[in-house]
């Protein structure tokens, strides 16, 4: 299902240098077409090379004026479902429609603390060194497993 | 100055740690290490400089970047690492590393708790039984919360962000200074003084005209595996819909190749049996769901083909039989014309909907669509767009094309040195390995290739499999520790880079020149006796793959015949990979990351050739030895590369069990 631009939507993120899908594909997919010379739409962003797409939807979630959609694809799927996503801060609303028509809708979580909120070290120990050939982390959260001594029979 | 299209910027930079990668492996390093940085810094004076580097963006990189609906390694309170080695090695048919899978089974624990603390919603089952999403505030698992097992080692969580999240800690701990992303690296480079040391990494920027040349001390190199080097069942718009990211070219293998540093146990291969040309998970459906998949006659072939598993004693006849097993049970049906292959997922829902509310038959509906939508959203494509509601119409699964990797279910990877705690063997029991290679399984820094200063993790490190995500995670810490104490050990040691940068630049951005020189040759840009693109370089690999080295054109069977044209043809591909050509940026990246491919190609060709059996039934045979020899061949099948003569040299290790494996077996039934 390669993801597609529409002309009506996208804005080019508004004449910056790198749109937001071009920062976020994972496979460099994501085009802007400055002066309109590839695409004849200037200042919109496209997919390049639409064979490659891994439909993982980087670029449809993140994308600030919902522009990008996608389309099954053509050589596998028959046309005229669709499958799209609006992602919030702590969770995801898909909006399913089916070939026939039937339309379903999802709601899932995807996250239990504010974006941003992570604090890696907050209230963790610091190292020493006499520990760092030793097994563990520097921290212990509760899931070492040190296992049963008998188990290692070449031990 | 800023460079130009073929006349790049060149910038040069010294670090002590380079990351390579922006995946769960190199997220983990990034968020340990600085603890230990810290404390080399407070306890010796070495004021450590590291830098990640990034060939996409850390925040959807790497082949968690859609998201997961389950996290696969969470060994729990209840379960030994013993116990988990033991699954390892079954499902890769006898033959992996018990002392890598047993550490990271006491490791990886930590990493899914650390993902709970920092917001990956975790799905819990309350007194009742009943599941909850990872949203309602439940007991964490780092306080005795029950996860919703999706089988004895998987755990069932709200995903879509996971990779987000992760990345949001292993990007605060580093800080964006010490963090280039669209950053390609494509070569490492040895020492000058010592062959055997690795000295740094060039690379390019695929957004700027710029060529990077690090110097490092140590370096992790974790880039993922290796994905479209066979030929895809969909050749249109579709290969894009790999079962593994696409993104994942085989670098990893490749650089490492290169550098120097011996590979294990690259024959391996995985080819999993997904919802046809989706690949939608189907774990939760076989594991939660308790679906049943069976031939077009209703006939479940697991069942049916029982007897089969008795040919492989004694993976065959584990309480869980190995995967490719699975598929070999599988395969029986298709070749003999009872396809297609179905999940049953109508019975098997109506079984489920019979003892449950409609509140739960609701929950259980979205739970089901979750599963795709949290981590393969194509295949939910597949089933709008063909009217599939699985509670009313079953599905196809197929096997793939095969895939090269060592962090799901395969073992192909880089020889790495693991604990000296759990009686791993210090010596090497088989003759036949190259004088400079280390003996044993350990050789001083956990996680470190035998290549010194160069480690790795995740789909990197050989021999294991089955880490996943969080196992990755894990292995991406324990490295870190480990490249600290290397350069505290070393650190008055210079490193000097065996190739001038110049020269380095220059074979970077051979494909460039190469376009540059010849475009005006033709009137098509495309079609040119100077140069191929990397498009068509890549068609050309996959066709040789998929012909000759057991891919899904011939039921992935190939013979000793068959792999000598392989060979050849490989041979004369690599010798044209000289002559890619590159039109821009973008081109470039697709160059090298095809590049990268050739090379994994042709070292899993060489494994192949070189294991006189036929180890993984169901993922490929060798019709001319097709049996599995545990006399001759329970061991490991290893090789180096010769950057110079361009040769590759294969050899056997032997292997040990540390963990008992009896264990694991039912008697023989005949």
């Amino acid at each position: 299902m390669p993801t597609y631009v529409r002309t009506d939507k996208c804005d080019g993120c508004k004449g910056q240098d790198k749109t937001a899908c071009m920062y976020i594909c994972p496979h460099d997919l994501m085009k802007l077409d400055k002066d309109g010379s590839e695409t004849g739409h200037a200042m919109r962003a496209f997919n390049q090379e639409p064979e490659q797409c891994w439909e993982c939807y980087s670029c449809v979630k993140i994308c600030p004026q919902q522009a990008i959609e996608a389309r099954h694809y053509a050589d596998i799927v028959p046309l005229g479902g669709s499958v799209q996503p609006l992602r919030g801060t702590d969770s995801i609303m898909w909006t399913i429609k089916f070939r026939n028509g039937t339309l379903k809708r999802f709601k899932f979580p995807i996250r239990t603390t504010p974006e941003g909120s992570i604090d890696p070290y907050g209230n963790k120990p610091t190292a020493t060194m006499a520990n760092i050939t030793k097994t563990g982390f520097f921290n212990q959260e509760n899931g070492y497993r040190a296992g049963n001594p008998a188990e290692l029979i070449r031990k | 100055m800023s460079g130009t299209f073929g006349n790049p910027e060149v910038i040069q930079e010294e670090v002590d740690i380079l990351l390579i990668g922006g995946g769960m492996a190199c997220c983990g390093a990034a968020y340990e290490i600085q603890r230990w940085a810290d404390a080399a810094k407070a306890e010796h004076g070495v004021d450590l400089k590291i830098k990640l580097v990034d060939k996409a963006a850390m925040d959807r990189s790497g082949a968690v970047a859609q998201g997961l609906s389950a996290i696969n390694t969470y060994i729990g309170p209840e379960q030994d690492p013993a116990d988990y080695a033991r699954m390892v090695s079954n499902d890769l048919m006898g033959i992996t590393r018990d002392d890598l899978a047993y550490d990271l089974g006491r490791h990886v624990d930590e990493s899914v708790h650390l993902f709970e603390e920092w917001g990956l919603p975790i799905w819990k089952l309350d007194e009742n039984g009943e599941r909850h999403d990872g949203a309602q505030g439940m007991t964490p698992l780092k306080d005795g919360g029950k996860p919703v097992r999706s089988g004895k080692w998987q755990i069932m969580i709200n995903g879509e962000s996971y990779k987000w999240i992760v990345a949001e800690a292993a990007k605060k701990v580093l800080g964006s200074d010490r963090i280039q992303e669209r950053i390609f690296i494509v070569k490492l480079v040895n020492d000058k003084n010592d062959p055997n040391r690795i000295a740094g990494a060039v690379g390019f920027s695929t957004r700027d005209h710029k060529v990077v040349v690090y110097k490092a001390k140590a370096i992790l190199l974790a880039a993922g595996g290796c994905v479209n080097l066979f030929r895809p069942r969909s050749v249109g718009e579709g290969q894009g819909r790999a079962w593994y990211p696409v993104w994942n070219a085989g670098s990893t293998y490749t650089m490492a190749a290169e550098a120097g540093a011996e590979l294990t146990m690259m024959e391996n291969r995985f080819v999993p049996a997904r919802f046809k040309d989706g690949y939608g998970p189907v774990g939760a459906w076989f594991l939660l769901f308790k679906a049943q998949a069976a031939n077009a006659n209703g006939e479940v072939y697991m069942q049916k083909n029982k007897e089969m598993l008795n040919d492989y004693p004694p993976y065959g006849q584990a309480a869980v039989p190995a995967s490719c097993l699975r598929n070999h049970l599988m395969l029986k049906e298709m070749k003999e014309g009872r396809g297609p292959i179905y999940m049953d997922t109508v019975t098997a829902l109506a079984k489920l909907k019979e003892t449950l509310t409609p509140r739960e038959v609701k929950h259980l509906e979205a739970e089901a669509w979750e599963d795709f939508l949290d981590m393969c959203v194509g295949q939910c494509g597949i089933w709008v767009g063909e009217n599939i509601e699985p509670e009313k119409k079953n599905s196809e699964l197929m096997p793939t094309e095969p895939y090269l990797l060592g962090s799901h279910s395969g073992c192909c990877g880089i020889w790495t040195s693991g604990p000296d705690d759990v009686g791993a063997p210090t010596t090497e029991a088989l003759p036949g390995a190259p004088a400079h290679l280390p003996q044993g399984w350990s050789w001083g820094y956990r996680g470190m290739t035998t290549v010194k200063g160069l480690f790795t993790a995740g789909d990197g490190v050989g021999a294991s499999g089955h880490k996943f995500s969080s196992g990755s995670h894990a292995e991406g810490r324990m490295a870190a520790k480990s490249m600290v104490k290397y350069c505290v050990d070393n650190k008055d040691m210079k490193v000097e880079l065996d190739t001038p940068a110049e020269q380095l630049v220059e074979e970077i951005y051979k494909p460039v020149r190469n376009f540059l020189e010849h475009k005006d040759y033709t009137t098509a840009i495309d079609v040119n006796p100077n140069y191929i693109t990397p498009k068509m370089l890549q068609f050309r690999l996959q066709k040789i793959m998929d012909e000759y080295v057991a891919g899904v054109a011939t039921y992935y069977t190939t013979n000793d015949k068959m792999l000598a044209v392989a060979e050849e043809k490989l041979g004369m591909l690599k010798e044209d990979a000289e002559k890619m050509r590159a039109k821009d940026l973008h081109e470039l990246l697709r160059a090298w990351e095809n590049y990268h491919r050739i090379l994994t190609a042709e070292a899993h060709m060489k494994h192949i050739q070189f294991r006189e059996e036929s180890r993984y039934p169901g993922f490929y045979y060798r019709m001319d030895k097709n049996f599995v020899d545990e006399q001759n061949w329970k061991c490991f099948v290893n090789s180096v590369y010769d950057k110079t003569t361009k040769q590759w040299t294969c050899f056997k290790r032997a292997h040990v069990d540390l963990v008992d494996k009896s264990k694991l077996f039912k008697p023989a039934a005949h």
